[in-house]
């Protein structure tokens, strides 16, 4: 779709970002913040869909029903928070089958740390108190975002992560306190969470094909690096605080920068997982697209019902 | 102790966390988004109604256990929730017509629980009872959509009340335990809600243009402990981390 608009509108769309007030869904705005935003939103809906498969899987099997009770709110949170974000993204005239379709032909992402797989109780705890952590430190920078509706829905998102985060750290801060064989549970889950959650901020600023734009435009407020150092900043403490080592033997203050260096990124892994070739990334698109295929005859029911009530309205109305 | 108040109550319990653990299987994995949360949520409603009924249940027994000690701490013949609660979920109809029929079965309970002379069962029966009415607009509405919905819809409803029916027949049969209860004011006789739950389901059915099944067989043994096949491994899971990591704070 071309940009067919006033002569001033781009101006006007520039000087509404400049003083910092929002666009919202009836304002013109360039086709490619249109679409970068639809990327964004609905990548971000997505990974709250997907994010509800690692940690479902410990549903079940949760410790005790106070751990079960939490993990299933939580959960029903996060998928509320994916509601939020495709009604968001609606506002850009794209509609949620579309961005179903893309999710499960594999076009659309999703955060790529979801492709890992839960494999201990503690896994639990990592996920809130990392990833969980990671996302809150990227979503506190969006509540600044200049689309109207996606940094109030980040608002409101914020605030249930905030609860999340900290329930997944009291979940380590137990289990670090537990007996031996907890410990080491709450250990290897961070050894193996660590890593892929610095990678959820994305490639370094340099190598970022939409970070330049996306901050020109005020979509993003903050670039990667500076967001990734600073959940390094604030974890690193919480890791120290509980008796946890993060596994990385570079890992130290630096006085002069006022921060916690860190060592290098395997970015071979990042790729590998984003292209597709991660632990799970076939088992949760597998695992989405049965629950679309299964529910298929429900959504189709459901529509065939409301369908048969409009005509019986019609009927005795007539 | 009153052995029989505290079993009576623990058994509520025991229905209460196996349904939830049953509904929470779905996270993740319903037809779209929205059942999502409206299964998480009634699944976490379930759990919420086990935890104060386990609490409940271990303040009456007084010997020092908590709400998971009851819910990790026993085999499976010690339960005794109905077998219709620890079916698996089949298909979607079938999850939702079995919740249905024990939605009928729990709001009509509940409500008469909140006139129990256990003043601390009848303040949980006060809370589940707003959650029942809640769980029962939403299974009898899916009820009537895909009993009343397509060809496919409709065949999938009637084929899942087939199948679960027999296992509603256990909900009304009780035993010595709920007798005295029901005559010390505490409970209900499970028997006087048949005739209205009878009455009520079949209404919903006919809207949903479903056949009620006949009445050929039932199964029963839930209160004793005799469970379906299904159990031992629905608790295998339930239990797993506190079996494999005994005597630990989570």
């Amino acid at each position: 779709m071309a940009d067919t608009s006033p002569p001033d509108a781009l101006s006007r769309f520039e000087r509404t970002i400049a003083a910092e007030e929002k666009i919202e869904p009836r304002d013109w705005m360039p086709d490619k913040y249109r679409l970068n935003l639809v990327r964004q939103i609905s990548q971000h809906a997505h990974s709250e869909v997907v994010g509800q498969l690692p940690e479902g899987n410990w549903i079940a099997r949760a410790p005790s029903l106070r751990r079960k009770a939490i993990l299933l709110a939580k959960v029903q949170d996060e998928a509320g928070h994916g509601l939020y974000l495709y009604s968001a993204a609606e506002t850009l005239g794209v509609s949620r089958e579309e961005m179903l379709d893309d999710l499960l032909s594999g076009k659309a992402k999703y955060a790529s740390i979801f492709n890992y797989p839960t494999l201990s109780w503690a896994d639990v705890g990592a996920i809130g108190w990392l990833v969980d952590g990671a996302a809150i430190v990227n979503q506190i920078s969006l509540c600044r975002t200049s689309y109207g509706p996606y940094a109030r829905a980040m608002v409101r998102i914020c605030k249930e992560e905030s609860f999340h985060q900290r329930q997944g750290f009291e979940i380590m801060q137990t289990l670090a306190a537990g007996s031996a064989e907890q410990k080491a549970m709450a250990q290897d889950a961070l050894n193996r969470w660590w890593w892929p959650s610095l990678m959820m901020f994305g490639p370094h600023d340099a190598e970022s094909a939409h970070t330049q734009q996306s901050m020109q435009w005020k979509i993003k407020r903050q670039s990667n690096d500076e967001l990734r150092q600073k959940f390094v900043d604030q974890t690193a403490v919480q890791a120290a605080h509980i008796g946890l080592v993060i596994p990385d033997p570079l890992l130290k203050w630096n006085e002069s920068r006022g921060h916690y260096d860190f060592g290098p990124i395997d970015w071979d892994e990042f790729n590998r997982v984003l292209a597709g070739h991660g632990p799970c990334n076939r088992a949760r698109l597998a695992a989405r697209r049965k629950a679309h295929e299964d529910g298929e005859w429900v959504r189709d029911a459901m529509l065939a019902h409301a369908d048969k009530q409009r005509a019986r309205a019609t009927g005795a109305a007539a | 102790m009153n052995v029989a108040h505290f079993e009576y109550v623990q058994r509520l319990g025991d229905n209460a966390l196996i349904l939830g653990q049953r509904l929470s299987e779905w996270c993740g994995h319903s037809p779209f988004l929205e059942e999502d949360i409206a299964m998480a949520n009634t699944a976490l409603d379930l759990i919420g109604r086990a935890r104060m009924l386990y609490a409940h249940a271990a303040a009456l027994e007084g010997q020092g256990r908590d709400e998971d000690a009851l819910a990790y701490g026993r085999d499976e013949r010690q339960f005794g929730n109905f077998l219709i609660c620890e079916l698996p979920n089949g298909d979607y109809a079938c999850t939702l017509i079995r919740q249905y029929l024990v939605d009928v079965y729990h709001h009509a309970l509940y409500s008469t629980l909140c006139g129990s002379s256990d003043a601390g069962l009848a303040a949980i029966a006060g809370k589940a009872v707003k959650e029942c009415a809640y769980h029962l607009r939403r299974s009898g509405d899916w009820v009537v959509r895909l009993g009343d919905g397509t060809a496919e819809s409709h065949a999938r409803c009637q084929a899942a009340l087939d199948e679960v029916w027999a296992y509603t027949a256990e909900m009304f049969n009780g035993d010595a335990i709920d007798d005295a209860m029901a005559a010390a004011g505490i409970g209900v006789a499970p028997g006087s809600l048949a005739a209205a739950w009878r009455d009520e389901v079949e209404a919903q059915l006919a809207l949903a243009t479903l056949s009620v099944p006949r009445d050929d067989w039932s199964a029963s043994g839930g209160r004793q402990g005799l469970h379906t096949e299904h159990m031992g491994r629905l608790l295998a899971e339930l239990q797993f981390v506190q079996r494999a990591y005994p005597g630990q704070k989570w």
